[in-house]
């Protein structure tokens, strides 16, 4: 890849961006009006879009029912104009399939189902435009529409997908830079526990820890951004059922 | 250091909004309600909405969350499975609630002991999709509602529209059957399922609740229940609470529009202004 540098001299990434900064992040709750919460977010050039039906009773298999806790269903799929080339199959694939399960166990540790036994909360997320980062935009979605649904959670759940090229670490990475290492961390910002980490690609092992941290710092930034989104919209929401 | 109870002030008057994580007190004082969860002696919000204090109990209540039943309350609801002995009924809750063969009237009005030849015709009473209304008898220990219709005023819904808000824009009052005077009558489910139908011309026993009459509605009457619904759907995009008075008192104010117009966003924000002023007016 000539002439292609993911981080030049002088400390700019590809787009213009420094190593530990993050894409403009927009957000907006309860675009739906028939689904119990939903939300849309675009970090830089990717679009999510994220609804949550729930809690109800479980549809499908009633077996699958849990007697102390409510069964969360994810389902992840990318819409076909979603990505550079168009995509054949938007769901059912086994990375979407991966994605779904990762989807599933990242809110299965922060949202509290044992308030909801034999109970299934349902996830739906869409990728409108895939430019990197697509798992941590759509956990970012989703808690926001867990949020507008009014279904408790410990925390927020943040994600943020970090890379390293040159000894340093990136945040934040669009689909270019994701070809190289890429690590995806899902976090819970206020007590800092780790709701999922992922990467498949090759580090060294004295990386990692650098690489960690960079990844617990952006998630918090994003977190500050979300915080800000959600408090904006519960201000205009209980202006107007204010008196 | 203690922090007190006051969490975070909003610049709009005394309202404290928390989001989830957010820690409403550190004081081991209180007791915790709906929306809260103890986090290392932190009382930590877990979802996001205003903080109610009530004496020592501090709860959230979240901006919107499915329908919380209690003793009493009244509810729309569609039948989604027959069983033995009992039908499932979703009613927008977190669990589908259950109307017991034992909690219906028989048709004819009849007080007689359920026998095995009423079991196996129970789908003749009431069948998946049927709309009925009912009263939450008693709560289950996992949430589930139990419902009866053990009254003559509940039972199976005719011919009719159902329009589907939140629950918590319905005021809770002491009846939710109401016959407006423009010519429709109204059952606002506290579940926030709101059934709009025809006034019923003779007001005789309708046979234990299951006899639904079929006769074609006449047009000026179709035109109400449209102009309701149309009504309804303003006032709850707008967040205002919903009741008798205030739907009427919008019925009355759109007269002016067309039907259809009413689901204009301009339109719409003009009429519920309009009956905001017009609640204020009368009611102080």
């Amino acid at each position: 890849m000539a002439g292609l540098e993911l981080l030049s001299d002088q400390g700019y990434r590809l787009d213009g961006r420094k190593a530990t900064e993050l894409r403009k992040v927009q957000a907006r709750m309860g675009v739906f009006a028939q689904a119990d919460g939903s939300a849309y977010i675009e970090q830089g050039n990717t679009k999510a879009l994220a609804v949550v039906y729930g809690p109800h009773e479980m549809r499908g298999s009633r077996n699958r029912t849990l007697h102390d806790r409510a069964v969360i269903n994810c389902q992840y799929s990318m819409a076909t104009f979603s990505t550079a080339e168009r995509k054949r199959r938007p769901h059912g694939d086994r990375k979407s399939t991966e994605m779904s399960l990762h989807l599933k166990q990242t809110f299965e540790a922060a949202v509290m189902t044992q308030l909801y036994p034999r109970s299934q909360i349902d996830i739906y997320v869409k990728v409108l435009q895939a430019d990197g980062g697509n798992y941590s935009v759509c956990v970012n979605a989703a808690t926001l529409a867990i949020i507008d649904a009014g279904i408790p959670m410990r925390d927020y759940v943040c994600a943020c997908t970090v890379g390293f090229v040159d000894e340093t670490p990136l945040a934040d990475l669009c689909f270019a830079e994701e070809s190289g290492s890429s690590l995806a961390l899902a976090l819970l910002p206020r007590g800092g526990q780790i709701a999922l980490l992922q990467m498949d690609a090759q580090l060294h092992q004295d990386h990692l820890e650098a690489l960690m941290d960079a990844a617990m710092t952006a998630c918090k930034g994003v977190s500050k951004v979300l915080d800000e989104v959600v408090r904006r919209h519960l201000q205009e929401v209980s202006v107007l059922t204010g008196e | 250091m203690n922090k007190g109870p006051t969490g975070r002030h909003s610049s709009h008057g005394s309202k404290d909004l928390v989001v989830p994580g957010d820690v409403i007190t550190t004081d081991t004082g209180f007791m915790r309600g709906h929306g809260t969860y103890l986090d290392d002696d932190n009382l930590t919000a877990s979802v996001a909405g205003e903080v109610e204090r009530v004496d020592k109990l501090i709860c959230v209540k979240p901006l919107k969350t499915r329908f919380n039943g209690e003793v009493g309350d009244v509810v729309v609801g569609r039948i989604t499975e027959v069983q033995q002995k009992r039908w499932k009924v979703e009613t927008n809750s977190r669990l589908d609630s259950v109307l017991l063969l034992s909690s219906v009237n028989l048709p004819g009005g009849e007080l007689r002991r359920r026998c095995a030849e009423d079991e196996l015709t129970m789908r003749s009473y009431l069948q998946e999709g049927d709309l009925i209304s009912a009263e939450v008898q008693s709560v289950y220990a996992d949430g589930a509602l139990l419902l009866h219709t053990r009254s003559l005023k509940y039972g199976k819904l005719g011919q009719g529209v159902l329009v589907q808000i939140s629950p918590s824009l319905i005021k809770r009052q002491k009846t939710h059957f109401h016959h407006l005077p423009c010519g429709a009558s109204i059952i606002l489910g506290n579940n926030g399922f709101v059934w709009l139908y025809p006034t019923p011309g003779q007001q005789d026993e309708e046979a234990g609740g299951f006899f639904t009459s079929l006769e074609p509605i006449s047009l000026s009457d179709r035109e109400v229940i449209s102009r309701l619904r149309n009504c309804l759907l303003a006032l709850s995009a707008h967040k205002v609470l919903l009741y008798d008075t205030s739907v009427l008192y919008c019925y009355e104010v759109s007269l002016s529009q067309q039907v259809k117009d009413i689901l204009k966003p301009e339109v719409m924000e003009e009429i519920v202004m309009m009956t905001q002023q017009k609640l204020v007016e009368h009611e102080g």
